[in-house]
């Protein structure tokens, strides 16, 4: 061999290194999943093939025949729509300790202008690491005093905000709450009820005003505020409430229904002692996270577990949220606890696709595993709320994802590290 | 009024029954379970006999006359789960007036009636490790309490004979503490490492000088802070360690070679897994989150196969809480290594019963299911790594301290009768401001 082979041969060989090494991007085409068990949610377990052509699921059959298409193996594996966590802050947050890196907490008690699709980052590390569990969609909100401002769905794949939209945006009220905000919170109860009636106040006097925008015709000129909530003072948008004591439910439920508002309420980690009162209003309900304490110290142990599922039965359409951002990825895994405490794994599964899909007005796209919906869904080797289960594919309006995030990577990189204790010369 | 003195009536009778049921050890036969012994392989269909709270027989067929039975068929029996980090059942967590206060212990402060220990329990925790907070380079004493609910005397919830602990902390919050809250060092890294080293020098001359005592007839002032730290430095007292960063980890290693002292679990350590080798060889131990990160700018660069990197490593490693909510299923944060990563089920809850038991010196009396050990033991429904298991009974010392069966809504012991209904907390907040690591400093941000 001369000289110029080798060196032909050692450039080849770096530049197969380099492909190796670069980033993997998401892909899209047609690709049929071949002979998996489908839970499509809406229509039963169904063994056999999906065809998603570009964003769609284009076919659900046995046996799917596709030219030019990419097949992919499922035998022995199961296929789920993406889980959509119902309510978090993904994209909006990255070192919860860095004010700097936070964009849900605008300054001011009423900023309904404040669009959380807005400041979502497309290229935050948040993102992979929750899709590759299966989350493909998330409703991140902002949060504040009063109204906060738009929460939105989004998917989790793009490059900008409006690639990763999901058709959905809605106001966020922040109920004046008669609640400790937390066991530093040394207010007496009076000074809790006084700030609870401070707060109402407010948002009956902004209200008024609202109302009255919505009435007026004609050019009403430069007014973010009063036009951000018009359509939901018209009843033509929902609102979503955040509201968790007993006491504040009822109230907020009186009020939404003095008011003509169609309402989701979100939190509701005292929905269990009053679920009869929203089923009977047909008020759905976010709950969340399940992985919490309970919210008296007289409580049971298992209250937040259960919670959920007490709504469902009681007639509530239910959905489940994380509140997070870093740790979206627990979706699944809160989802289970709901199940395994009263819910039921079909319940508990509808909770994180279908329900949030009909909550957030987009079931004709998402939530379930049905011909014409978009392609968001996953492929597994078991139970999706088992840990010890794996996901090997994930797609998003058909993007096929790669599997791998940050923590992947390092785990990658790390787990037989090279060189270990050897010292450099 | 009427109502008020009535209230009153039923909470001395209920505290009148707890203090009965607070006997410290019992005798219990556990029937037909699968057990999961954790260092003897798993056995089906075995029972376990607990008399006077040790484990004094494994086998089959067992039977004992006056005594209490479980019927564990169809459930899986495991050893009571150990927690390496957590600080409820304490009132008090951070002495945050000085970068070094080895004074102080949180072991003057137990709290028997904290309901978040109940709640554990339900969790099928059985030993917590109750620590001082991470405001100070070296902070204070902790404790190994044992959870005895409805055992109203604190010296009762100490687990006695349990080695003496420390605990230390790196990085960002001794550099807030005191570097930014107070313009006094530590401000970086570089001034944490000099914490250590004053105060192990002075430590070192303090010793010297009792040393010497005889010949010169003079002791040394009295100082509580430099004993805590000779004693350190005799190896009489294991160092846990509040951490993040792989090169403070390193630090750290460094300063102990200097001075000897090899005893040292690393807490949180989110970037061990970037210096496993590195700690394996030093014979350091790792007690971490299953996934938690982003919280702050040191734990920005975690992964979530931080526990099977470590393990995989051989570093001794444990799943701990640090954490009122996740104590209550440290379960199922184990189970979380058989996503991110490839743990077996016994390497997987070794994470949280054995390890654990090792990091903090009492794996002679507990974190297995052998004979002669403690009857600490925890009964499940379901695979206890599956997400449909569920803690059935939690057994501390052959004395059932959660029964699933009998486990009423409210179970406080500290009733106030002058409070109908206790105050409710919103949520998602409840938890996750100035309830870990940095209780008792002005915050509220989430801290650990």
């Amino acid at each position: 061999m001369n000289y110029k082979l080798h060196i032909i041969i050692a450039l080849l060989l770096s530049s197969i290194a380099l492909v190796g090494q670069q980033v993997q991007k998401s892909t899209l085409g047609s690709v049929v999943l071949k002979n998996a068990e489908i839970y499509t949610i809406t229509n039963g377990v169904i063994t056999g093939d999906i065809h998603i052509d570009n964003n769609d699921i284009k076919a659900i059959g046995r046996d799917l025949q596709v030219q030019d298409a990419t097949e992919i193996d499922c035998t022995g594996k199961r296929i789920y729509p993406g889980f959509v966590d119902s309510g978090c802050k993904i994209g909006l947050a990255e070192i919860s300790s860095i004010s700097l890196t936070k964009d849900f907490n605008e300054i001011g008690t009423f900023t309904p202008h404040m669009r959380a699709l807005t400041a979502v980052n497309p290229s935050s590390v948040h993102i992979p690491i929750t899709r590759v569990n299966g989350v493909t969609s998330a409703l991140t909100y902002p949060e504040g005093s009063l109204f906060a401002g738009k929460a939105a769905l989004i998917h989790l794949q793009g490059y900008t905000p409006d690639q990763m939209s999901g058709g959905f945006e809605a106001g966020v009220l922040k109920w004046p709450a008669s609640g400790r905000r937390g066991r530093w919170d040394r207010r007496s109860d009076e000074d809790i009820e006084k700030d609870k009636k401070k707060a109402l106040t407010k948002l009956n006097g902004f209200w008024k005003n609202v109302k009255v925008y919505s009435e007026l015709d004609g050019d009403k000129g430069y007014n973010p505020q009063m036009e951000a909530l018009e359509s939901v003072a018209n009843g033509d948008e929902p609102l979503l409430i955040e509201v968790n004591k007993k006491e504040d439910i009822l109230a907020a439920l009186a009020w939404v229904n003095e008011e003509g508002v169609k309402a989701i309420f979100t939190g509701v980690s005292e929905g269990w002692r009053v679920a009869d009162s929203l089923a009977k209003y047909d008020i759905p309900a976010i709950v969340g996270p399940i992985l919490q304490n309970p919210s008296r110290a007289s409580d049971s142990y298992d209250a937040p577990y259960k919670n959920a599922g007490l709504l469902q039965q009681a007639g509530v359409l239910v959905a489940i949220r994380t509140t997070e951002s870093e740790n979206v990825r627990n979706l699944p895994f809160n989802a289970g606890f709901a199940a395994n405490y009263g819910m039921g794994v079909e319940e508990a599964l509808k909770a994180i696709t279908i329900n949030p899909a009909k909550i957030f007005g987009v079931d004709d796209k998402v939530g379930s595993i049905e011909e014409g919906k978009s392609a968001n869904l996953f492929v597994c080797d078991g139970d999706p709320f088992e840990m010890k289960t794996r996901i090997s594919h994930v797609f998003i309006n058909g993007w096929n994802i790669p599997i791998e995030s940050r923590q992947t990577l390092l785990y990658d990189e790390y787990l037989n590290r090279d060189p270990g204790l050897e010292l450099k010369d | 009024m009427q109502q008020r003195s009535r209230l009153y009536l039923i909470a001395s009778i209920i505290a009148l029954t707890l203090q009965v049921f607070g006997q410290s050890t019992g005798d219990i036969l556990i029937k037909n379970g699968t057990v999961i012994t954790i260092e003897d392989g798993i056995k089906e269909q075995t029972d376990i006999l607990i008399r006077n709270g040790k484990i004094s027989q494994i086998g089959e067929g067992l039977s004992a006359s006056n005594i209490t039975e479980i019927d564990a068929e169809g459930m899986y029996v495991m050893p009571g789960i150990v927690d390496a980090h957590s600080h409820i059942g304490i009132d008090a967590v951070n002495e945050a007036t000085n970068p070094v206060t080895a004074e102080v212990w949180v072991g003057d402060a137990i709290n028997p009636f904290d309901v978040g220990l109940y709640r554990a329990l339900a969790g099928g925790v059985t030993i917590s490790h109750a620590m001082h907070g991470s405001a100070n380079a070296i902070g204070g004493q902790c404790e190994t309490i044992k959870h005895r609910w409805g055992d109203l005397d604190p010296e009762n919830w100490r687990m006695k004979d349990a080695p003496r602990t420390i605990k230390f902390a790196l990085g960002e919050n001794p550099m807030r503490v005191h570097g930014e809250g107070k313009n006094v060092a530590p401000r970086t890294r570089m001034g944490i490492e000099q914490e250590f080293r004053r105060s192990f020098a002075a430590a070192k001359e303090y010793k010297a000088k009792k040393a010497k005592a005889g010949t010169t007839g003079q002791m040394p002032e009295y100082s509580l802070r430099l004993e805590t730290l000779a004693d350190i430095l005799d190896g009489k007292i294991i160092i846990h360690c509040h951490s993040y960063r792989a090169d403070e980890i390193l630090m750290l290693m460094n300063v102990l070679e200097d001075y000897g002292v090899d005893k040292i679990c690393f807490q949180h350590v989110n970037e061990g897994f970037k210096v496993a080798p590195e700690l394996a060889e030093f014979g350091a131990y790792a007690s971490v989150f299953s996934d938690w990160w982003a919280y702050k700018f040191e734990v920005y660069y975690s992964t979530a196969y931080n526990a099977t990197i470590l393990t995989r490593n051989n570093v001794i490693t444990s799943i701990n809480s640090d954490s009122r909510e996740l104590i209550r299923h440290l379960y199922h944060e184990a189970a979380k290594t058989q996503r991110y990563g490839d743990l077996t089920d016994n390497e997987a809850l070794k994470l949280i019963t054995i390890n654990p038991a090792i990091q903090l010196g009492i794996d002679d009396r507990v974190g297995s299911i052998k004979v002669g050990k403690d009857g600490d033991i925890v009964i499940f429904k379901g695979h206890p790594l599956s997400i449909y298991g569920t803690p059935q009974y939690t057994i501390v010392d052959g004395v059932v301290r959660f029964d699933i069966n009998e486990d009423p809504d409210d179970i406080r012991v500290d009733v106030d009768p002058t409070v109908e209904i206790p105050a409710f907390y919103e949520q998602s907040v409840y938890d996750h401001e100035a309830e870990g690591c940095m209780q008792g400093v002005s915050t509220h941000s989430h801290q650990h």
